[in-house]
């Protein structure tokens, strides 16, 4: 009998302690919760529900099951702005990577002058990248303004079209967007590096493995968690291409003929130009399921190391 | 260091501390990064330079002046620009580095019924592209009158998983004893949080607050859509419509594209050291 009151009375306080640090908690994450539900998850779910109906803003929106999705892979435009935005990807994310981790591998030999040299490169990465748009269209301006074809003419080199022609505007803006992210992959290339211990390199060199095979043989394979982070982190940068290409291109958004289009760029034009906010929404789920697929894709590498 | 100047002295060789190859790589990756530079430091020489001399493309204006500076300041929004953004940007901080930092410690130091479901929920909204979201809290603001306000600007960002992992992180290394001991004296569950494990995390959150600042500066997609009028906008969007007025007319756009920038400018030469060691934390945690 007195053992258990006792015990009793030695829990009590325990208890209502415990319960006390139960409510400090859930008043920390009150605000919290519901910041994540309603600027998170609901509107996540309500971009699905609108993606299935009919809605111009002006009268309620009408369920319509699939049809956003059948008018958006039926339309050529869509497939102009999916080959569009894969192209930024696909041929942005290893050209800037091969350049970046070029960089990172020398300047991190470097001791005179590193973090002058590291600032030169990571500059452009802080700039404002809307700002930046336009120093790089006027650049690409025809002869007399354009620096670019300036220099070409003074090398006896013709014009370029640039951001005029359907074929070069693509590729030009994605240079502006190369530049733009580089210095951030130099950053983590050379944090990567840093983190291979020295006592490999010295062991090889001790048996006189070459600077070409150390860095096939260790380097490389032991850089790989970085570069899998890299390669996602810029293919999700390109897949949302836009600041760069509205700012580049404020005449004909997305022109010359839709040939620099990226998907986001469909969609601020789908929901905030023609307000056709069902469709738009079935564009972003589109966008959410490739950015799912490469987070899966990253997970699945790293798993199989 | 000591180990490879050592070893040359010992193996009776001359100390080769430069070499021409080294020199050589010097220069190149010196060539690159002006490169890489080239952009900045001709929008700054050609907002220097008068309509006139825009052709000149010497780097060095001939005679340079502030003109369109004074010009652009004068007719343009872009003082109401710089205090909007100034405004979000700071408001979106402030918000961040307490939230999530509380958040984060939560997370991190305290045992509670829903805490892994609480992390994995809010992680998984890192899963989510804001492109995603524009559209129904594009009609959310609508509804509630936020559209073409501050807060309007500001909602979607006031809290992000990004902020609150990188600093559950750091709260993690936090010892235990210290908070115990703090209990112990008879703090409150907030004021050890204020006062005892924020202090010992502020290289994280010097980090976090550095990003949130400038990935708020710049941020151009939301405040495009959330904004009409012109005296709201954030300075990004109101470059865009400064430049589309002035078509051709590149020494000024040059002049206002060098105002949007010159604050990351000076944010950037005065944090160098935070800003990398940010970059190199939130990339590894990430």
């Amino acid at each position: 009998m007195a053992f258990d009151d006792t015990t009793r009375a030695a829990r009590a306080p325990r208890l209502n302690m415990r319960t006390r640090r139960a409510l400090w908690v859930w008043a920390f994450l009150a605000l919290p919760v519901l910041f994540y539900g309603v600027i998170r998850f609901y509107p996540t779910l309500d971009a699905f529900r609108l993606s299935f109906t009919n809605w111009n803003l002006m009268s309620p929106p009408k369920f319509i099951g699939l049809q956003n999705y059948r008018e958006m892979f039926a339309s050529p435009d869509f497939w102009q702005v999916f080959r569009n935005t894969f192209a930024y990807l696909i041929i942005g994310t290893p050209i800037s990577l091969l350049l970046s981790f070029t960089v990172a591998y020398f300047l991190d030999r470097i001791r005179f002058g590193h973090a002058f040299l590291r600032a030169l490169y990571f500059l452009p990465y802080i700039t404002t990248a809307s700002a930046m748009a336009w120093v790089w269209r006027w650049f690409y301006q025809p002869a007399p303004t354009g620096v670019i074809n300036s220099v070409l003419g003074a090398m006896g080199i013709g014009g370029m079209d640039f951001l005029r022609s359907t074929t070069w505007a693509l590729p030009s803006i994605m240079v502006t967007a190369i530049w733009a992210g580089l210095g951030f992959q130099v950053i983590i290339f050379m944090a990567g590096l840093r983190s291979i211990p020295q006592t490999y390199y010295e062991a090889a060199r001790i048996d006189g493995v070459g600077d070409w095979a150390i860095l096939r043989k260790i380097t490389l394979p032991l850089l790989k968690p970085t570069t899998v982070f890299l390669v996602v982190f810029s293919s999700i940068g390109f897949l949302r291409i836009f600041d760069q290409v509205y700012n580049m291109t404020t005449n004909d958004p997305g022109g010359p003929l839709g040939s620099t289009k990226p998907l986001v760029l469909m969609i601020y034009q789908t929901a905030f130009n023609s307000y056709q906010m069902g469709a738009a929404a079935a564009q972003t789920v589109v966008l959410f399921t490739i950015l799912l697929l490469i987070s899966l894709l990253q997970l699945w590498i790293l798993r199989n190391r | 260091m000591a180990a490879a100047d050592t070893t040359p002295a010992t193996a009776g060789l001359p100390m080769p501390k430069i070499r021409p190859a080294r020199i050589l790589l010097w220069t190149v990756l010196f060539i690159g990064g002006l490169l890489m530079i080239t952009p900045i430091l001709f929008m700054f020489s050609t907002s220097l330079k008068t309509a006139g001399q825009i052709y000149d493309l010497r780097l060095i204006p001939q005679s340079p002046t502030f003109s369109n500076y004074v010009k652009v300041l004068s007719e343009g929004d872009f003082f109401r620009w710089f205090l909007n953004s100034s405004l979000v940007a700071i408001c979106v901080t402030l918000s961040n580095c307490f939230f999530d930092s509380l958040v984060g410690y939560t997370l991190a130091k305290f045992r509670f019924r829903g805490r892994q479901f609480v992390f994995i929920a809010i992680l998984s909204t890192l899963m989510i592209p804001t492109e995603m979201l524009v559209i129904p809290w594009y009609l959310m603001a609508s509804d509630f009158g936020w559209l073409d306000t501050y807060w309007g600007i500001m909602f979607p960002g006031m809290m992000t998983a990004f902020g609150t992992f990188l600093m559950k992180q750091f709260f993690e290394t936090v010892p235990d004893d210290f908070i115990e001991a703090a209990r112990i004296d008879g703090l409150n569950e907030f004021t050890i949080w204020w006062r005892i494990a924020m202090p010992l995390v502020t290289p994280a959150l010097s980090a976090l607050a550095i990003f949130t600042f400038l990935g708020n500066w710049t941020a151009f997609f939301w405040p495009l859509i959330s904004i009409t009028s012109s005296e709201l906008y954030t300075l990004p969007v109101g470059l865009t419509s400064f430049a589309v007025e002035q078509s051709i007319q590149w020494e000024m756009i040059m002049t206002g594209a060098a105002l949007a920038t010159i604050p990351t400018l000076i944010v950037f030469l005065l944090l160098q050291r935070y800003i990398v060691r940010g970059v190199m934390l939130a990339g590894l945690k990430g």
